[in-house]
């Protein structure tokens, strides 16, 4: 009996030891939980938990002082951390490894898009060849038809040449005159004829004579005849005056009139030929023809 | 009542002074964060039970928030950093919700 007292005792010694070194460090103690709902007397009724509450509030001291400060230190601390995630700066704060990690995710990306780059490069310069020779064959077409359209007499023309005036008071200067000089001003690399300002002569251009009258395409044209060739101006005048050439023709006993031929760095020839379309003959359609 | 005061007037100077850590240190201050509140449930909790100290507390958070922001230092010289300060919040945050039941079941009995 007095043994099993005497170990009571000894137990309860123990238990208040451990009371007293547990109780050292409250706030760590993760078995407390359970004491308390074991043993009301330690966590204390309700009512006494808020009545301290409510003491503690009416009567500080010193502890709350140290509280306060702990807390005004905590507040402080939770704005600056809050501001710092705030500010957007989220790699101020990250520690190296994942530094490490981002800048490895952004290399893969910026190399994936450096070779997405290129492609698109290629691609660009693909489609801009492409529309570079679209627009080189447009241009060489727009010069043929600028070419063709001199020739044929449909577009005016300008450029150095002659203006070659024949003055014949007997009247002399015939078709065949005329034909002659201007297969004398072909064949001296006239580009444009034009007989006075009025007939342009082109491949399918014929002379004729009426009573009085030169006729050129069917319309009558008026002496004196003055023909404006755009051609070298030079070979186009020697062309005119070589020994039995035109002028000596015109000048000749024959004829007698006389011919006053002029250089020219700007002869202008406006008169149009109107070439009617085709009755029969259609493009055919090949490839481009060499020109 | 002083506490609540000390609180309201940590938040208002960080905000108005707006201070700023040294670089170095910033890693370390969420961890610094998460062990203070569990300081300050723990010491809320003794204070209900009746067993609090302000020294203890005061010893409590101030070791605390020292021991986390360590361990993390530790880790991220070792190369575990967040690993480990994974592992702190974790055992951090166990603690401060086995603090919070057992001020809820003192406050309120369940």
């Amino acid at each position: 009996m007095a043994e099993r007292r005497t170990g009571s005792r000894r137990l309860a010694a123990l238990a208040r030891s451990r009371d007293r070194l547990t109780g050292e460090e409250p706030e760590g103690r993760g078995d407390q939980g359970e004491r308390a709902g074991d043993d009301p007397a330690a966590a204390g009724p309700p009512p006494g938990a808020w009545r301290r509450i409510g003491r503690a509030a009416l009567h500080p001291g010193r502890s709350q002082v140290a509280a306060a400060v702990v807390l005004c230190l905590l507040g402080t601390a939770g704005v600056v951390q809050i501001r710092a995630n705030d500010s957007g700066d989220a790699y101020s704060n990250a520690r190296r490894e994942d530094l490490v990690q981002i800048l490895d995710g952004l290399g893969v990306e910026s190399r994936r898009l450096e070779s997405e780059v290129t492609e698109l490069q290629g691609t660009k310069a693909r489609l801009q060849s492409g529309a570079d020779s679209q627009r080189v064959a447009r241009e060489d077409a727009q010069q043929r038809v600028d070419e063709l359209a001199i020739l044929a007499g449909t577009a005016p023309a300008q450029g150095p040449g002659i203006r070659m005036r024949i003055v014949d008071p007997q009247g002399k200067v015939g078709a065949d005159v005329v034909l002659d000089a201007v297969e004398e001003m072909r064949d001296a690399g006239a580009e444009v004829i034009e007989i006075n300002g009025q007939a342009r002569v082109v491949a399918s251009t014929w002379f004729g004579d009426d009573d009085t009258h030169l006729v050129v395409d069917g319309a009558r044209v008026t002496r004196p005849l003055t023909i404006s060739v755009i051609g070298d101006p030079h070979s186009l005048e020697e062309a005119a005056r070589f020994r039995g050439g035109i002028v000596s023709e015109i000048t000749g006993p024959k004829i007698g009139g006389d011919v006053q031929i002029e250089q020219s760095d700007d002869v202008v020839v406006t008169s149009l030929h109107a070439p009617p379309a085709p009755q029969y003959a259609r493009p055919a359609t090949s490839g481009p023809t060499p020109r | 009542m002083i506490p609540l005061i000390g609180l309201a007037l940590g938040i208002v100077l960080g905000l108005l002074l707006q201070p700023t850590l040294p670089l170095g240190l910033q890693p370390y201050l969420p961890i610094a964060i998460v062990a203070a509140l569990d300081a300050l449930f723990g010491a809320f909790r003794a204070y209900l039970e009746g067993t609090f100290t302000d020294r203890v507390f005061v010893v409590s958070f101030v070791s605390n928030v020292l021991i986390a922001a360590l361990i993390v230092w530790v880790g991220d010289q070792i190369g575990v950093g967040s690993q480990l300060s994974t592992g702190v919040v974790v055992v951090l945050g166990i603690r401060i919700f086995t603090n919070v039941a057992a001020i809820r079941r003192v406050l309120f009995h369940a």
